[in-house]
This record gives structure tokens, sequence and C-alpha cells, in this order.
């Protein structure tokens, strides 16, 4: 319990840490949303100055940051100038549908990764394993962008796949069936494009965690016991290799994050990508700032996520958290 | 051993993938703004070294694309002129390596612009974009990593070797420099720098923001390491005899980190010029018409570009090579850094 109760008061901490951070940033901005209209002669310099004294912009930071604190705390993360509603129900309506991206990936990724990983770590050396280190070799060395975009002319030219969006023109008059699969169908490319660009990092992760533990002497022993195969490599030497693994995890939910920022852009996913990517052009503060909390905020659930895990499996950190 | 002829392996390709790029004048046939509006999205020309007789020819040579009638953006080769390619041909001026005037440039022709790569929407030599846009690219890279190891190897020379609360707080905030999903945090410290600028001006700009997103990670590093130098005998025998901190650092501890740092450069470099391709492709970067790896790629925005011109594609695919050098030289990095590390603590305390 007391190991939880460490990590939530530093998951807090750090989000308390990033606002700060993203709020002293703004500080170094030169230019605000309403900078574009002080040029306009049909805009009067009063107007401007009073648009900027309603939103609070005149008023020095600490204030700023106490107001917004404020707004974060009812639900309403601040105010967008350029939709003229508040922040959060905007960047709620785009989060659902980075997650239904990321934590999909992430699965699909993990459940490449495991089996994969543990499959060429046993052929350690002979030629399915080496097969399998140049092909992810091969597809480390792509760039993430350069990925997407293969992805995306490769289904432009085959015509097989949507270019973009998340929906059919007819969606709405489609059965519940048909929903489910033509939102299946928009979302291949992107997830997709993802998984392959973080499967590589996992996979070398998994075979060198499990390779490690292959060789310990207790796997021998139960080798000696002539317990099952399968039994040993997935019940004792993945679970005696969970430890970095567990944090791989938490670490490739950021990455994911990231590289769903770019796919979104590039395949037109009506995600966090595009509308954070509007509101910097704009110069939509408040937005960018919840966008990267927001962000934050989901990889340091996927870090606690991930140290549930650890403590699940891992009893050294059980008894140690004990001791304390 | 092998490690270290791996090691010379990829530097002598990477020199020269990099030396393509840093003479782009001499390799690039054409200017890289210069202008065709004639020829807009003209395809891939293909070099032959056989006729359609049949014969087999010592010097490549193209055929000139003409439009196919009735059509504005269909080509198709005019395979009564052929057109030979010359080489060290003399054509536009440039500056090789920035201050010695020529015109000599590898290859061209006569009769017709020959374009390897094809062109962009306004007739522009894809092929001379490519290298052009390399060397920023390459060189934003290259700067950027020099940025983040130069605030790295402070913060983390500074937190490691005097301890305390300086190491408190700064090792906090690189915690929370590293928790941030890194585009986002790209994303928010260009969101907050002006976005219309001059192309010199934003090469900085980018250099800086990119260089001053990753510093947390060589800082913790470089962190470790001046932790264990620290109390290293020879360093405890240099303050005995009086060395003031400064000396320390710079002459005994410093030079333990140089091995984890180029680790580090070889790491960083490609990511940084990943993330400048980023920032450009979505329009946050380099402005046109300065060409760039990023916004070389920013055409394919364009649905009508993805449809029709794939070739657009392809300079995409001449920075694997890149990518894979960098990619083999941090490897091999690490790997002597092993060794070393294996070397010098002895057989017997490997665990």
């Amino acid at each position: 319990m007391r190991f939880f109760l460490r990590r939530l008061r530093h998951a807090l901490f750090l989000l308390l840490g990033v606002s700060i951070l993203a709020f002293l940033f703004t500080t170094l901005a030169p230019g605000n949303y309403f900078d574009e209209m002080r040029l306009n002669p049909q805009i009067a310099p009063e107007t401007v100055a009073a648009l900027r004294a309603q939103y609070q912009l005149d008023r020095p930071l600490p204030l700023r940051y106490a107001s917004w604190m404020n707004s974060v705390v009812h639900g309403r993360m601040g105010f967008s100038f350029a939709y003229n509603t508040p922040v959060a129900p905007l960047l709620f309506a785009r989060a659902r549908y980075t997650l239904l991206l990321t934590v999909t990936a992430t699965l699909i990724a993990w459940g490449i990764a495991l089996p994969l990983g543990v499959w060429s770590a046993e052929r350690f050396g002979r030629w399915p394993d080496r097969l399998l280190s140049w092909g992810t070799a091969a597809l480390l060395v792509i760039p993430d962008l350069a990925l997407a975009l293969g992805l995306l002319v490769l289904a432009v030219r085959t015509g097989r796949f949507p270019t973009g969006g998340m929906t059919s023109l007819e969606f709405e008059r489609l059965s519940l069936g048909g929903k489910l699969c033509d939102l299946a169908w928009h979302m291949t490319l992107p997830v997709v494009a993802l998984v392959l660009s973080a499967l590589p990092l996992l996979l070398r992760h998994v075979r060198a965690a499990v390779v490690g533990v292959l060789d310990a002497p207790f796997m021998l022993a139960a080798r000696g016991h002539g317990i099952p195969r399968r039994t040993l490599l997935y019940r004792y030497a993945l679970r005696a290799a969970a430890n970095p693994l567990i944090s791989l995890f938490g670490f490739s939910i950021g990455a994911l994050l990231s590289g769903s920022l770019l796919v979104e852009v590039v395949m037109s996913w009506p995600g966090l990508g595009p509308l954070l990517l509007e509101s910097i052009l704009s110069r939509d503060l408040y937005v960018v700032i919840g966008g990267v909390l927001l962000s934050t905020f989901f990889l340091v659930c996927g870090n606690f996520l991930a140290d549930i895990f650890l403590y699940w499996a891992d009893p050294r950190i059980r008894t140690e958290s004990g001791a304390r | 051993m092998r490690s270290r002829r791996t090691f010379t392996k990829w530097l002598v390709v990477l020199g020269a993938l990099h030396t393509i790029v840093v003479c782009a004048g001499f390799f690039a046939p054409y200017d890289p703004i210069e202008q065709d509006r004639k020829n807009p999205y003209l395809p891939p020309m293909q070099l032959h070294l056989m006729d359609l007789q049949g014969h087999v020819h010592l010097r490549p040579f193209a055929y000139v694309l003409k439009l196919r009638e009735g059509t504005f953006d269909q080509y198709e080769q005019d395979t009564s002129q052929p057109v030979v390619v010359k080489f060290f041909k003399s054509g536009a001026g440039y500056r090789l390596l920035g201050f010695l005037p020529s015109r000599k440039h590898l290859f061209g022709s006569e009769e017709t612009r020959i374009c390897l790569l094809g062109t962009d929407a306004y007739g522009r030599d894809q092929f001379s974009r490519l290298l052009y846009g390399g060397q920023i690219s390459l060189l934003a890279g290259i700067l950027g990593a020099g940025c983040t190891l130069f605030i790295g190897l402070f913060v983390g020379s500074v937190a490691g070797y005097f301890g305390g609360w300086r190491d408190d707080v700064l090792m906090r905030v690189a915690e929370l420099f590293l928790a941030l999903p890194w585009l986002y945090l790209l994303f928010a410290l260009r969101a907050f720098l002006s976005l219309s600028v001059s192309p010199l001006k934003a090469f900085f700009l980018i250099v800086v923001v990119i260089g001053g997103v990753g510093w947390a990670r060589p800082a913790r590093l470089v962190r470790g390491v001046v932790l264990s130098a620290k109390e290293r005998d020879f360093v405890r025998a240099a303050r005995g005899f009086g060395a003031t901190d400064g000396y320390l650092l710079r002459r005994h501890i410093l030079p333990e980190t140089s091995s984890v740092l180029l680790t580090q450069a070889a790491i960083l470099v490609p990511q940084y010029v990943l993330a400048e391709m980023t920032l450009s492709f979505l329009g946050l970067g380099i402005p046109e018409p300065v060409p760039s790896w990023g916004n070389l790629l920013s055409n394919l925005q364009q649905y009508s570009v993805l449809v029709s011109y794939w070739w657009m594609y392809l300079p995409a695919l001449a920075m694997v090579p890149f990518f894979l050098g960098y990619l083999g030289l941090a490897s091999s990095l690490q790997e002597r850094g092993e060794a070393y590390k294996i070397e010098r603590r002895g057989p017997g305390s490997l665990t």
C-alpha cells in the first residue's frame, strides 16, 4: 500500500511540475492570440486591450496560473480563444480517439512482441533468431515519418484502405456490427504504423531480457525436473524477465503517444494531434497547455498501471516496500 | 577487436554519406530553388545504358520527357530524343563547402534537365533539393545533439559532483523532462516561439528547441559516471594534493564521460534529424523555399500529390542509409564501451 501511495505522490508531483513548466514557457512566448487583431485597422486598440483583459492575458503570471489551476479543478482547463469554449470538453472529445488508437496499438505491439521475443530468445543465435534480428534492425532504421507516409502511399496506390478520417460517409446508417467493422477498417493503417514503429524496440528488449534469464541456473534446474517447454518459457522465464519489461511498458506508452501525434496528423485521424497542431498555429495557448498536460496524464496513468503490474509480478518489490 | 573494426566500417560509411551531402553543390546538378514552371511534377527520369535496338552504350543516357497529348500532367518518354548524360559538366555556380566558388557538377546535360527523382510543383529538381535539404537537416541534428550534450554534461556534472540539494533539484527536473512524451514537449516548446520567421532564424530556433528537449537522459548518464569517478582513488589523491573542483572536473572526471557522450551523440543525431523532419513536415520548422528533409515530404500532405505523384515519397527512402549508419555506429560504440568497462573492472567483478 505504501508503495502505491509513494507512486501516487510522485505522479501528482509530476503533473504539477509539467503544468508549471508549460506555464513558464508561455512567458517566453512572443505574441498571443490577439496580436493578429492588433494589425487589423478595423479593430480598435481598445477592443484588443479589452479582450486581453477579459481573458486575463494582462495579469502577471502567478495570478494567471492560479486562476488556470482553479479552472482545472473545476474541470474546465482554461478557455480556448479560437473555439470560444472551455478547453476540457474540446480536449476530451479528441482524446478518446487518441486513446483508442494508442491503447489498441499498445496491446497489439505487446501481443506480438512477447511471444515473438520469447520464440526468438529460445533460438538465440540460430538462423530464425538472426533473421528476426535483421528484420527488427530494418524496421528500426526506417524513420517513423517515412513509415507512416509509406503506408499512406501504399494505401492510395492499392486503393484498399481509407486514407483518412475515422468513419465512412454512410457511418450513421450502418448497423452496430457494420459500424465496428467500418471503424476497424479505418483504424488499420494508423495502428499498423504505430505498431511497426514501436515493435522493433520492444522485440529487442523482450529478447534480451529472456535470453538473460534462460542462462540462469534455476532454469536449468526447472528443465531437469521435466517441466514442459511452454510452461518453462512463459511461466518461469517470462516472469523472471518481467521487471525491465514492465518499466519498458510505461516507456512504450510515452513513445506511442508521441508517435500517435504524428500518425494522426499524417493520416488525418481526428485525435489530439491535429487539434494540437491547429492550436499551435493559431496560438491558442490553453489548448496547447491542456493537450500537453493531458498526454502527461495518460503517461502517468500508464506508468501507474506498470507499477501495479510490477507489484503483482515481482515479489522482490513487495518485500522491499513491506520492509520499509 | 571486432567491435573496433565494425566501428571503423560504420564511420567510413557515414563519412561517405556526409561527404555527398556536404558537397551537395557538386553532386546536385541544379540549384535547389531554381524553378522550371514548364515542368511541374516531372516523374523520375530513368537512366539507360541500352537503347531500343539493343546496343549497349558506355555513357548513360535518358529520354526527354514530353507531355502526353491531351493531358496536362502525364509525361511520356520521347524515345526519338535520347539525351547523353555528361559528367563533370559546368552549370549553375555554387560555393563548395561554403567558400570555394565552382561551376562543376557531377553530371548534367545540354539538352534537358536530368531529374533523377522528378520535380515538385514548381519544377524544382527533387534530387538537388534532397541533397541540399540534407545539409540543413543533418546540421540541425548534429548541432541539436551538441546542444543537448552540452546541457547534459553541465547539468550531470553539477548534480553528480556537488550533490546535495543541487542534485535533488536537477534530477527532479530531469525526471519531469523524461516523463513527457517528447513530441508533445517539442510541440509545446515550439508553440510558444514565434511562427513566421526567416529561414536562418527558424533554423537556430529549431536547433535550440530540439536541443533543449532531450538533455535529461544524457544528464542522468553523465551524473552516474561522475558519481562513480569522483570516488576513484586517483581523484581522491588529486584532491588530497589540493586540486580545486574545477581542475578535478576538467582534468580527471569529465574525460571519463567521453565514451558515454560519444554513444549518446550517435543515438541522438538521427533522433534529432527526425525531430527536425517532423517539425518541418508539419510546417513548424524550416520554411520554404529553403529545402529540408521535412518540408520536402510535406508535399505529401496534399491528397492530390499522394494520389498522382508517388515519387514525391522517394526522398523519405533516401534517409534510410543515414539512419542505418548512425544505428550501426551507436551499437558498435556501445559494444566498445562495454568491452572497455569489462577490461577495466577485470574479469573478477563482472556481476
